[in-house]
C-alpha cells in the first residue's frame, strides 16, 4: 500500500462522512484504488463508519464485484451468461481452471492470472466468449484455451 | 397512543397501534412459533416460521414483523399455515447435520421441538449440504455451522446488543454462513467470550468448549483434593435444567449435587466475592482520596468484559481495579491460604468452579493468575455442563436435600456477595462496605435500590464524608461502550463505575440453562433470575462483606489488612492490551 493510495483513500472516507449508506460507496471507492480490499483497508472503512468489520466483510463476499485478494497482472474473464454457457463455457472455464491450478475468483499463486466467471457481457454472436485484459475473444473451445495461455505465456 | 382493535383466531383483542400481529397473538392466548424472532434481540423475518393467514390477504404474512390494523383477522393455525411452516422446517433439515441423538442442544432445540410438534420428516428433502468444519479453537467457545439455520441471532446480540462485531452474515445463497472476517477462527478475532450468541442459538451450532472430562479426569486422581466453588447465580438458574420454574432457588441441592459427584470441599464463590468487595472497595477510597488518581475506578468482576476492554479501549486499562475477579481470588486462597492451612501442596490442590459463563474457562488461561507458582483455578464448569454431570452420574436432583450446607471452614459468603450475580450487585455490595468503613458509623439503610433492576445504564448519587459520589452501573456492553465513549470523551462525572459483560448480569451469563424465544418473549429472565438473590438478601443477616467471619479471618492470620502487600501479591493482577485483528 503506497503513501499515495492512501491519501487519496483517507479523502474518500472524509468526502462520505455525511452520506447516509455510506460503506458501500467506500468499499466501491477503495477498490478503484487499490484494487481489492484487503483486511487493513476493510477495518479502516469499518472504524471510520462505526460498523463491525464482519459486516464490511459479509456485504464484500456478497456481492461479486468486490474483491478480497490483489487481482493477477492478467485478467481472464470467461462468460457463464446462458448464450455462452449452453454453448460450452464451463469446460472452458474448467480447463482454464486445471491449466492454472486456480479456482474461478482467485490469483494464480504467482501472481500472474486472475481467473473470473462473469456474467452476459453482451456479445452472444461470439459465444462462448472470455476477455483477457479486456481484449475479446470469441468463439472459443477448450482447445483454444492452450494458444490463449501460450500466448500471455510468451509475452 | 391510538389502539386497533383484531381478532385473532376469532378471539377480540385490543392492542396499541404499531404492535406486531405475533404480540398481539400472544395476548390474545396464542403462540407462534418463531425460529429467527427473539424479544428485543432479533426481527430479521428469515425464518418464515411464524407466517400466518390474514383475511382478504392472498399470502401468508410473517407474525414477528407484521404490524396489527384495525379489523384485521388474523388465522395462526390454519391447515395453510401449518403445511407452509411444516415445508419450512423440512428445508431447514435438508441441510442440517442431523446429530440430535448425541448434539448437546437436544431437547432444548427449538428447531427440534418445533421438527417433532409439526411431524416433520427428517429427510423429506435429500440434496446437496453444507460441510463445515467445527471452529473449536477458542478455550471456551464452539461454532458448528453445520447445525446453523442462519437465523441471525446471534449476529444481532454480538453485533447490536454488545457491540462486539465479530460475526455476520458472508457469502450468498446456499453457500451463506455466519463466520468471522476473513475465514478466521474466533480465536483469532476481538470475540469477549461473553457466549451471549450460545444462550440465543435456537439450536446446536453455538455450545461451550466442554471442560467435563477435564473436571472427571482431576476428581479421578487419588493425589488430588478437589474443591468446588459456586458463583452467586449458579443457585438462582440450575433448578430450571431439572423442571424447576425459573426463578427458583436450588442453593441446597446445587451443594448437595456437588458433593454426590464427590468434591471433597464445596465451597460458596460469594466469599471469594466478599473479599473482592474489601479489596475494591480500599482501592476505591485509595483512588477518592487520592488527587492524582486515575478516575473513575471500574469493576474487573466480569471476564467477558475485561478482554473487550483490553481490545476496545486499551487506554482506559489505568482505570480498571487491579483486582482478580472472584473466580481468580477463590482459587488463589484455596492455593495459598487453605493448602498452607490443611497442610497441603498447592500442587495438589485442585480447583474447579462453576460459572453462569464461558470467559472463565478463558480466564483462568490468562497470565498472572498463578499466585501458588500454579493457576489459582484447574478448570470451569458452566451451569449447563454442571447439569448435564448431575444427569450423568444418576442423581435424582428432585430427591436432594434443599438445606444441604457449603462446607466449612471458610464456606459461605455474605449476601453481598451473592447479589454479585445481578447487574447493580457488585455496586450495591461495595457502597455497603465503602460508606461504613469511610464513614466508621453503620448505615440504616443498606438497600441501594437505585443501582437494581435490569436497565442497561443505572446511575445514582451518594454522600460520603459529605462529597458526592456519581456512580454508574452498566449492563450489555453496548452500554458500556457508552460509558467508555464518556470517559474517553472527558465527559464522565462519575467516581465509581460497575460493568457486566451480559446484559442483566450473571444471571443471563453465557453459560446459563438455555431458555427459548417463546418463554423469552413473555418472561423477563435476567430479573426473575436475580430475584432469587435479593430475596435471599433480604431475608439473611450476614449482608455486609466486612462483617463475614470469614474474611476477618483471611486478613487476621494471612493478609493483614485489604490492599497490605501480601493482598497485592495473592488477590490483585494486571492487564493486557489486545490487538483486534
Amino acid at each position: 500500500m503506497t503513501d499515495e493510495k492512501d491519501m487519496q483513500f483517507a479523502a474518500v472516507l472524509e468526502s462520505l462522512k455525511d452520506v447516509p449508506g455510506p460503506v458501500m460507496m467506500a468499499m466501491q471507492k477503495a477498490q478503484d484504488i487499490y484494487g481489492y480490499l484487503p483486511l487493513e483497508v476493510q477495518l479502516k472503512i469499518a472504524d471510520y463508519f462505526g460498523v463491525p468489520l464482519s459486516t464490511v466483510y459479509g456485504i464484500a463476499t456478497f456481492y461479486s464485484q468486490f474483491r478480497l485478494e490483489q487481482p493477477g497482472q492478467i485478467k481472464i474473464a470467461v462468460c457463464l451468461g446462458t448464450a455462452c454457457y449452453v454453448k460450452g463455457s464451463g469446460g472452458v472455464i474448467d480447463k482454464f481452471s486445471r491449466l492454472l491450478s486456480v479456482e474461478p475468483g482467485h490469483t494464480t499463486s504467482d501472481g500472474r492470472f486472475t481467473l473470473e466467471a462473469t456474467r452476459c457481457i453482451g456479445c452472444c454472436g461470439l459465444a462462448p466468449v472470455l476477455t483477457v485484459n479486456g481484449e475479446v475473444y470469441g468463439k472459443v473451445t477448450e482447445d483454444s484455451v492452450d494458444e490463449i495461455l501460450a500466448k500471455y505465456n510468451e509475452a | 397512543m391510538k389502539n386497533v382493535n383484531l381478532k385473532v383466531n376469532g378471539v377480540p383483542v385490543t392492542v396499541p397501534e404499531g404492535t406486531r400481529i405475533l404480540d398481539a397473538a400472544i395476548k390474545a392466548g396464542f403462540n407462534i412459533p418463531t425460529l429467527c424472532y427473539m424479544k428485543d434481540l432479533c426481527n430479521e423475518s428469515s425464518c418464515r416460521v411464524c407466517v400466518v393467514e390474514i383475511k382478504n390477504n392472498r399470502k401468508l404474512m410473517t407474525a414477528c414483523s407484521t404490524v396489527v390494523a384495525e379489523g384485521m383477522e388474523v388465522l395462526t393455525n390454519t391447515p395453510k399455515v401449518r403445511a407452509s411452516r411444516k415445508i419450512t422446517l423440512e428445508l431447514m433439515l435438508s441441510n442440517h447435520h442431523k446429530e440430535c441423538l448425541s448434539c448437546v442442544r437436544s431437547g432444548k432445540c427449538e428447531l427440534q421441538t418445533l421438527a417433532t410438534e409439526y411431524g416433520c420428516d427428517y429427510a423429506k428433502y435429500s440434496g446437496e449440504m453444507n460441510d463445515y468444519n467445527v471452529d473449536d479453537a477458542t478455550p471456551y467457545l464452539v461454532r458448528d455451522n453445520n447445525k446453523c439455520i442462519l437465523c441471525r441471532r446471534c449476529v444481532a446480540v454480538c453485533n447490536k446488543v454488545q457491540t462486539v462485531g465479530v460475526i455476520d452474515a458472508g457469502n450468498r445463497g446456499f453457500a451463506t454462513k455466519i463466520a468471522s472476517p476473513f475465514g478466521k477462527s474466533l480465536n483469532d478475532v476481538p470475540c469477549v467470550a461473553c457466549g451471549q450468541c450460545i444462550n440465543v442459538c435456537p439450536t446446536g451450532a453455538l455450545r461451550e468448549k466442554d471442560s467435563i472430562s477435564e473436571v472427571e479426569k482431576l476428581l479421578a486422581d487419588p493425589s488430588k483434593t478437589v474443591i468446588v466453588g459456586t458463583a452467586p447465580s449458579v443457585r438462582a438458574a440450575l433448578g430450571e435444567e431439572f423442571g424447576y420454574p425459573i426463578g427458583t432457588d436450588t442453593e441446597g441441592k446445587m451443594v448437595a449435587a456437588l458433593k454426590a459427584i464427590g468434591f471433597d470441599k464445596v465451597f460458596d464463590v460469594d466469599m471469594a466475592a466478599d473479599m473482592t468487595i474489601m479489596e475494591e472497595g480500599t482501592e476505591f477510597l485509595g483512588r477518592l482520596n487520592n488527587p492524582n488518581a486515575v478516575m473513575p475506578m471500574i469493576t474487573s468482576c466480569s471476564a467477558g468484559w475485561i478482554r473487550f476492554i483490553e481490545y476496545n479501549y486499551p487506554e482506559l486499562l489505568p482505570n480498571l481495579s487491579s483486582c482478580k475477579s472472584p473466580q481468580q481470588m477463590f482459587g488463589a486462597i484455596m492455593k495459598t491460604y487453605y493448602a498452607e492451612k490443611m497442610g497441603l501442596d498447592p500442587k495438589n490442590v485442585a480447583v474447579v468452579t462453576i460459572m453462569p459463563c464461558i470467559a472463565k474457562k478463558f480466564e483462568l488461561t490468562r497470565d498472572d493468575q498463578s499466585a501458588a507458582g500454579v493457576p489459582d483455578i484447574d478448570a470451569s464448569l458452566t451451569t449447563r455442563e454442571l447439569a448435564r454431570m448431575i444427569k450423568n452420574y444418576g442423581i435424582n436432583f428432585a430427591k436432594l436435600d434443599p438445606k444441604t450446607e457449603f462446607d466449612n471452614p471458610i464456606g459461605k459468603g455474605s449476601t453481598a456477595g451473592l447479589i454479585f450475580g445481578a447487574t447493580g450487585g457488585v455496586m450495591e455490595a461495595a457502597l455497603r462496605t465503602v460508606a461504613e468503613v469511610a464513614t466508621g458509623k453503620t448505615l440504616d439503610n443498606i438497600d441501594f435500590k437505585a443501582v437494581r433492576g435490569t436497565k442497561g445504564i443505572k446511575e445514582a448519587t451518594v454522600t460520603l464524608n459529605g462529597k458526592q459520589i456519581n456512580i454508574a452501573v452498566a449492563s450489555g456492553l453496548g452500554n458500556a461502550r457508552k460509558l467508555m465513549d464518556e470517559i474517553k470523551a472527558g465527559k464522565s462525572k462519575y467516581h465509581f463505575i460497575e460493568i457486566m459483560a451480559c446484559p442483566g448480569g450473571c444471571v443471563n451469563g453465557g453459560g446459563q440453562p438455555i431458555v427459548d424465544s417463546q418463554t423469552r418473549n413473555i418472561v423477563d429472565v435476567a430479573k426473575t433470575r436475580a430475584g432469587v438473590l435479593y430475596k435471599k438478601d433480604k431475608k439473611d443477616v450476614l449482608r455486609k462483606s466486612h462483617e463475614n467471619p470469614i474474611v476477618k479471618t483471611l486478613y487476621k492470620e494471612y493478609f493483614g489488612e485489604p490492599n497490605s502487600h501480601k493482598a497485592h501479591e495473592v488477590l490483585h493482577t494486571t492487564y493486557v492490551k489486545r490487538d483486534r485483528y
